[in-house]
């Protein structure tokens, strides 16, 4: 079996404007793989998502994409403050956002959501004070 | 109908790296989640949000433009980042419903 192509990207926790820059760098490098545009717009979007997560709620952190050969794994680590009620995370709505972040366009509660809706296994991994490991799979 | 035929319309482009993509359907909304839950791809998407993430966004949904609506202004990063990335920004000196409604009677 050939090794999974990698990539790795620090998000950077001070840099809300700069967010993304990990999600849409990979889209572009899984285009030139000329993987399907529905696989790779759900799988940028999930990922774009999590870099958000990770900027407003824990000071950035790590993503990791994982190319295997029948699926894509994308995994974000952080070492915030965890996140004391996953089950209420996971509703549409909820959400701990700043009025600031509000004025940016986020915090509308729908963040994890659309990291599960848009992918095909998600598993959140977190412990209060030490940090918050999210992975989804995307099948090809 | 394709984005640069919209600024013959009475739209304009503030950036069009890519004025041939095609329109099919308009999306119209602030929160970005929700966009990116819903937009779909070759949407005009209307909006009053105009920093530097609705150009992520505008990508990774793959959105053939963004239409910022009642004549909201563009900073230069973010002119410069859409550019960039290849992202149509038009302008509407409209409301948002009043330039959806407009969009509605270009493209039936």
């Amino acid at each position: 079996m050939p090794e999974p192509l990698v990539f790795h990207f620090d998000v950077d926790g001070n840099d809300f404007t700069s967010a993304g820059t990990a999600s849409v760098t990979v889209k572009k490098n899984l285009r030139q793989l000329g993987l399907p545009s529905e696989v790779i717009k759900k799988l940028s979007i999930a990922m774009y998502e999590g870099e958000i997560n990770m900027v407003i709620h824990a000071d950035g952190g790590t993503a990791d994409v994982i190319v295997g050969e029948s699926y894509i794994d994308i995994i974000l680590a952080d070492h915030g403050p965890g996140i004391p009620n996953v089950e209420l995370a996971m509703q549409e709505g909820y959400s701990t956002a700043t009025a600031q972040i509000h004025s940016l366009g986020f915090g509308a509660g729908m963040g994890l959501p659309n990291m599960k809706r848009y992918s095909d296994e998600m598993t959140i991994d977190t412990r209060l004070n030490e940090g918050t490991t999210v992975k989804m799979r995307i099948y090809l | 109908m394709t984005v640069s035929e919209l600024t013959q319309n009475g739209l304009t482009a503030l950036t069009l790296p890519d004025g041939d993509r095609s329109i099919e359907g308009v999306y119209m909304g602030d929160l970005l989640s929700w966009v990116m839950g819903n937009a779909s791809t070759d949407n005009a998407w209307i909006t009053i949000m105009s920093n530097l993430n609705v150009v992520a966004v505008a990508v990774l949904t793959d959105v053939s433009c963004v239409i910022l609506a009642e004549g909201v202004e563009l900073p230069a990063d973010v002119k410069a980042q859409a550019e960039a990335k290849g992202v149509n920004i038009l302008t509407s000196e409209l409301p948002s419903y009043e330039t959806a409604v407009k969009l509605y009677e270009l493209l039936r």
